[in-house]
């Protein structure tokens, strides 16, 4: 309840400026660009709970900065490389706190994504894609808390009777989770393995129809950062409705753009200090980098379907685009695969002359 | 200024720092080395970099001692979020064979600190499993629950102690608790379906049990996207459906409900002459029903999810949305 009056007197303020001075929805650029370049370089004590999540920092923050279309110098690119550099342990991974770290699946997920980002030779040559290959192989078979169990039926087990992903079957269907189970269905070209028309059904009701953002789960409050997670899975769907047709059957998305945008730019984002939140919190300054990365990633889906945009607000509110299974660039992503894919075309060509010698 | 949790970094006059401990005295405590650059740097205070310096360091010689599970100790307090930490302190844990009733402890108080840190729950997780005492285990959920009644961390580990331990007999009264407490909270429903799933199976007598409890619920608030859900995944369970137990309920709450419209009903509904057009091909009074409803819920009641009853509509007639439905009511 204190939720919906916060967000009400949000609505109704914003509608009454608008009507006074014929004002327009307005994304803080500045406000965040600076916010962003800030933490890029140091962080508050406060943040010391982050410490290790510094790769997932990083990719927060290029990430925003991206789709706020800043380009970054040579030597931030440089810079950044250095680092995660040092967070690549030798037998493959990435993970956090100096010597004797143990790899660990999210700051890998979040260091390969922002070297990805970065598009540039020296980012894509500080991953070690032998180790790392290794080292996935290896969690297949431990027991560890991260091991990568992906075998279709237990991937579908986790497809709750609501229609959304839970944690490990049986747990609730959760947005997070529910994206990380339906892109990584997707990725391996086994989407047709889940219930689709139960998943859309779950995924349109996460939509509030009174704060116009998403929530996680029934029955639980709107957060910006369902922007994205459960932003993304409309064009997921899509493009898994597209495989089967053949044909583009519907050029929309089936959620309210609008008021999806409305909720990220009047209710998630904090004018006075930069960066976005969960929801209007009465102190403003509470935003925070994960939030960021997240409200903008999904102001970004929201704005762009892939027939035409559609921009709340100002022209100038538009965003970069972002690639709904990766959440980077799809120019970067794309610009990746190439790299690799002309780096093992060239080194078979290399054995191959090899083997003819 | 810092919440009311307990703060490691509180100036403790009797905190001696680890440089001037005789017995650490032979340890040369190792810097975090994030190269030249400033990257993301975080303001540690001493106390931190400290202790995490000689974490370093232990780790580096692999040391399993005494005095290193102390530490790991003050580190996981600095940073529950550190999971090689945590790592590093079961291997000594296990090495030493600690006392575990007593990390049971340590970590429960820890996890009341720090109630939504993933970190704390596999670390009890990983003590429950490899003691075995796991006789206080649902009741150290269930107070976490009361405190908070949707974190999805307590409710996971209790569905891993449910499953690992057998625990079962007591839990369907404790999840028919909790949807007495809060009817919409969702948490609890879905761990109805998850007990019942798991012991007894939705045979067909259950699910006839358990749609008498869920239809109940819906009369008493039908309002609650939670009810209705579980309603329809039981009711897709059944293998003997043609009582039309499911289409009178529902016929009765539009019935009841013509002034006070729920979304929930009428979207069920449509799922209903959806399904049956599907297995016993489309009736026209059906299918306009269907439409009627789906202009309703586009137009009226559920604009927000306008363009998905758009689309359900358009599989059963090519003339466009309406701009405005003749009040139904009067019908």
């Amino acid at each position: 309840i204190k939720c919906e009056e916060s967000v009400e007197k949000i609505y109704k303020d914003f509608l009454s400026y608008q009507h006074r001075e014929q004002g327009s929805i307005t994304l803080y650029r500045e406000h965040h660009v600076r916010y962003l370049l800030k933490a890029l370089r140091s962080l508050p004590q406060v943040q010391q709970s982050l410490d290790a999540s510094r790769p997932w920092l990083i990719y927060w923050i290029i990430q925003s900065l991206y789709l706020l279309n800043e380009k970054l110098s040579d030597a931030y690119v440089n810079e950044i490389c250095d680092f995660l550099q040092r967070c690549q342990n030798p037998e493959g991974g990435f993970g956090v706190g100096g010597p004797g770290q143990i790899p660990h699946l999210a700051p890998t997920y979040a260091a390969v994504n922002a070297l990805c980002i970065l598009q540039s030779d020296r980012a894509y040559d500080v991953i070690n894609r032998e180790k790392l290959a290794s080292w996935l192989r290896e969690l297949r078979s431990s027991n560890g808390s991260f091991s990568l169990h992906i075998d279709g039926e237990s991937d579908i087990r986790c497809q709750t009777y609501e229609g959304g992903f839970g944690a490990v079957p049986g747990c609730e269907a959760h947005g997070g989770y529910t994206f990380c189970g339906y892109a990584t269905l997707l990725l391996l070209q086994r989407e047709n393995l889940c219930d689709k028309d139960n998943l859309l059904r779950w995924t349109v009701n996460r939509q509030m129809e009174f704060e116009g953002g998403f929530q996680g789960r029934t029955n639980k409050l709107v957060d910006g950062c369902y922007s994205f997670w459960v932003g993304a899975l409309f064009p997921l769907l899509d493009a898994a409705e597209r495989k089967l047709e053949h044909t583009i059957v519907r050029d929309e998305r089936m959620f309210d753009s609008v008021a999806a945008q409305e909720y990220v730019l009047l209710c998630s984002q904090s004018n006075l200090s930069g960066g976005f939140t969960d929801r209007p919190k009465a102190n403003s300054h509470s935003s925070d980098l994960y939030h960021t990365c997240y409200c903008l990633s999904g102001l970004s889906l929201f704005q762009h379907s892939f027939n035409k945009n559609i921009i709340c607000g100002n022209i100038e509110n538009a965003v970069c685009e972002t690639h709904p299974l990766f959440n980077i660039g799809p120019e970067c992503a794309y610009d990746a695969m190439q790299h690799y894919k002309q780096l093992d075309a060239s080194s078979s060509n290399q054995n191959e002359s090899v083997n003819d010698n | 200024m810092s919440d009311s949790e307990t703060d490691p970094e509180d100036s403790n006059v009797n905190y001696i720092p680890y440089s001037q401990r005789p017995e650490w005295s032979d340890i040369e405590p190792l810097k975090q080395n994030d190269g030249p650059y400033s990257v993301v740097r975080i303001a540690y205070t001493e106390k931190f970099s400290e202790t995490f310096d000689y974490i370093r360091a232990c780790m580096q010689k692999d040391e399993m001692s005494q005095r290193a599970l102390e530490l790991t100790k003050d580190a996981c307090q600095l940073n529950p979020a550190n999971y090689t930490v945590w790592c590093y302190r079961r291997k000594l844990l296990f090495h030493l064979n600690s006392d575990l009733n007593e990390e049971l402890i340590f970590i429960g108080q820890l996890i009341r600190e720090h109630q939504k840190n993933y970190q704390v729950w596999e670390h009890r997780r990983l003590i429950v499993e490899k003691s075995q005492i796991y006789n206080n285990e649902l009741r150290f959920t269930s107070d976490l629950l009361r405190l908070d009644s949707k974190n999805y961390h307590p409710w996971q580990y209790r569905q891993w102690l449910l499953k690992t331990f057998n625990l079962w007999s007591t839990e369907l009264d404790f999840v028919n608790n909790m949807i007495i407490d809060d009817i919409k909270n969702n948490s609890a429903w879905n761990q109805r379906y998850f007990v019942i799933s798991q012991t007894t199976g939705f045979t067909d007598d259950i699910i006839l049990k358990e749609l008498d409890y869920v239809m109940n619920k819906i009369r008493s608030y039908p309002d609650n996207e939670s009810s209705w859900n579980y309603l329809r995944g039981i009711a897709r369970l059944r293998t003997i459906n043609d009582d039309g137990k499911i289409e009178q309920f529902c016929q009765q709450m539009y019935d009841e409900y013509q002034q006070n419209e729920c979304r929930f009903l009428y979207a069920y509904m449509i799922e209903l002459i959806d399904l049956k057009c599907q297995e016993e091909g489309k009736k026209q009074s059906e299918c306009n029903r269907l439409i009627e409803l789906c202009e309703k819920l586009a137009l009226h009641i559920d604009p927000i999810r306008k363009r998905y009853w758009e689309n359900i509509r358009s599989r059963y007639t090519d003339k466009p949305l309406p701009n405005h439905t003749i009040s139904a009511s009067a019908s």
